[in-house]
């Protein structure tokens, strides 16, 4: 069976005034495959992923999720068909219990079935190790726990595409360890676009890797294509 | 969630046993001060839990208060039917200035609610053939009267406040613990991640307009059948920021605090003007400390030191 693109973009561009913050992205995310996308500071990596989830509206191009076009459709909706988005700026409700910013999550995802809310929070939360904390106040946090939060809301939508901008930032060498094994284990079920800063994840991670550089796709493949690629050293190096 | 019921049932059994033994004058007050929380509770669904800050919810009580004075005395219809025109009348004003209003935000969104609500008013201003205008009308003793209660009495008028006042405690305590509560909660908090939860906001938000609306509009109708008056006073600014300044003493974002709020407010004014007659200078002292030190409200207090279940 040929690999199945669950997500797929053409001519994906976005213009901030003048400057090409991303250009012409043809980007193609198989089904169950973990995608990272790496490249130098400024490259547009998060723009373009905001303009994937919705959170900015694309210059031009198209962008179809499930084979449906969802370019024009808001975020919510895009969301509700099965992405999740977490944050790069650490986004959780400050004020509320861990518990309430991961049941906002689950929520949704259960609408009216509302018993299984807890046990689900509850499940969410030992997968990133914070069920003893459920009822702490999210910004009392420490950071690299607020992180695991983070991503504890986007596992929790049980999406279809799990979007993780530079997830493993501020987490410790023994708290990247276990990233790396809980984003095995999901993607067993879950397509995963990474975008990432750490090499050693990406490589432990990736099926294929996507790099961008000034706005441009500039090469795509195997981790041992990229590690091996001319143009790729450039643009890290500077050379 | 067993604690917070305790606290919201035992307030309302409270303010049951207080009809036998409160003194008249207080008795009265309490009246007065049960309808004016309900209307302080609706405007709380805005702006406590979802983060809309309202300058104009005095169009919603007027709104209710005509809709439900005019159809009465105009129309001719029974109390009972009257008082439902006016919560109706509240909940299509609300939805459509929510539909208009929330295309701005912030700033913007707080000078909407204004300018819409001084329509409201000068709207029962240039219909002052049917309205009376700045005079208002009264509603007649003999039309004040429901299943045989005759609802100018002090003791049926203080049952029909508590059991207003009651339905919009249980009401807003039941939303707040609601999946869409949670979801106000979460806009209010952040909305951002509220809609890359996957959240439709813009709805919710209108949502909330609608319920704060209907709700301030059911205490404005309950206001004119209870008091047997119905007045444009009740459709400018003061009745605008009343709501806001009762919520922000008793704590916003707290179920009980509109009420504590509004309650505190009416015995400050009181009880300092039975001291002196610069009475709201002494307001105006306690206001402005409340407001230094205890920026939560008084409920807010309470949460932070000692009840953090408190909802």
């Amino acid at each position: 069976m040929a690999a199945v693109n669950l997500l797929s973009t053409r001519g994906l561009s976005r213009n901030f005034g003048g400057m090409k913050a991303v250009q012409n992205v043809d980007l193609d995310l198989q089904q169950g495959k973990i995608r990272a996308l790496i490249g130098p500071n400024g490259a547009g990596k998060t723009t373009l992923v905001s303009m994937l989830c919705g959170r900015i509206p694309a210059s031009s191009g198209t962008v179809t999720f499930l084979g449906q076009d969802v370019t024009d459709m808001p975020a919510h909706k895009r969301i509700s068909m099965g992405m999740a988005y977490t944050f790069q700026i650490t986004s959780i409700f400050d004020d509320l219990t861990v518990f309430e910013n991961v049941a906002l999550a689950v929520q949704h995802r259960l609408g009216r079935a509302a018993k299984q809310l807890k046990p689900e929070v509850l499940a969410t939360l030992e997968r990133v190790g914070l069920e003893t904390r459920s009822d702490q106040v999210a910004g009392d946090l420490a950071y690299g726990h607020q992180r695991l939060l983070e991503i504890a809301m986007g596992l929790g939508q049980e999406p279809k595409l799990l979007i993780l901008d530079e997830p493993t930032q501020g987490l410790s060498d023994g708290e990247i360890d276990e990233f790396i094994a809980l984003i095995r284990e999901v993607s067993a079920n879950t397509t995963v676009l990474l975008i990432e800063h750490n090499i050693s994840v990406v490589m432990a991670l990736a099926d294929a890797i996507t790099v961008l550089n000034f706005g441009e796709i500039i090469a795509e493949g195997t981790p041992e294509e990229i590690h091996a690629n001319p143009a790729v050293q450039a643009a890290y190096l500077g050379g | 969630m067993r604690k917070s019921l305790t606290l919201h049932l035992g307030l309302i059994a409270l303010l049951f046993a207080l009809q036998f033994i409160a003194p008249a004058y207080h008795h009265g007050n309490l009246a007065r001060i049960m309808v004016m929380a309900s209307f302080a509770m609706g405007y709380n669904i805005m702006f406590g839990y979802t983060g809309l800050l309202s300058l104009g919810h005095a169009m919603f009580f007027a709104v209710g208060m005509y809709g439900m004075g005019l159809s009465a005395t105009q129309l001719g219809l029974s109390i009972g039917p009257a008082f439902g025109v006016g919560i109706l009348s509240a909940l299509i004003c609300s939805l459509i200035v929510g539909l208009l209003a929330l295309r701005t935000i912030g700033v913007a969104f707080m000078i909407v609610t204004l300018m819409f609500s001084q329509t409201i008013f000068l709207t029962i201003l240039y219909f002052g053939g049917i309205t009376r205008g700045d005079e208002g009308f009264v509603i007649k003793q003999s039309t004040r009267q429901i299943f045989g209660l005759d609802l100018s009495d002090a003791t049926t008028r203080y049952f029909a406040a508590l059991l207003l006042f009651s339905l919009v405690l249980l009401g807003i305590l039941w939303l707040v613990k609601s999946p869409t509560g949670r979801v106000l909660i979460a806009i209010r908090e952040n909305e951002e991640r509220a809609k890359m939860l996957g959240y439709d906001v813009w709805r919710h938000k209108l949502a909330a307009v609608v319920m704060s609306g209907t709700v301030s509009g059911a205490a404005g109708a309950a206001y004119g059948v209870l008091f047997g008056y119905v007045g444009a006073s009740f459709s400018q600014v003061p009745y605008s920021i009343f709501p806001l300044l009762w919520v922000l003493l008793g704590g916003a974002g707290t179920v009980i605090g509109p009420f504590v709020g509004t309650l505190f407010m009416f015995y400050l004014i009181d009880l300092s003007s039975t001291v002196t007659d610069a009475y709201m200078l002494v307001v105006g002292v306690i206001l402005v400390l409340l407001t230094m030190f205890a920026r939560n409200g008084l409920m807010g207090i309470v949460r932070e030191r000692w009840a953090k279940w408190l909802p």
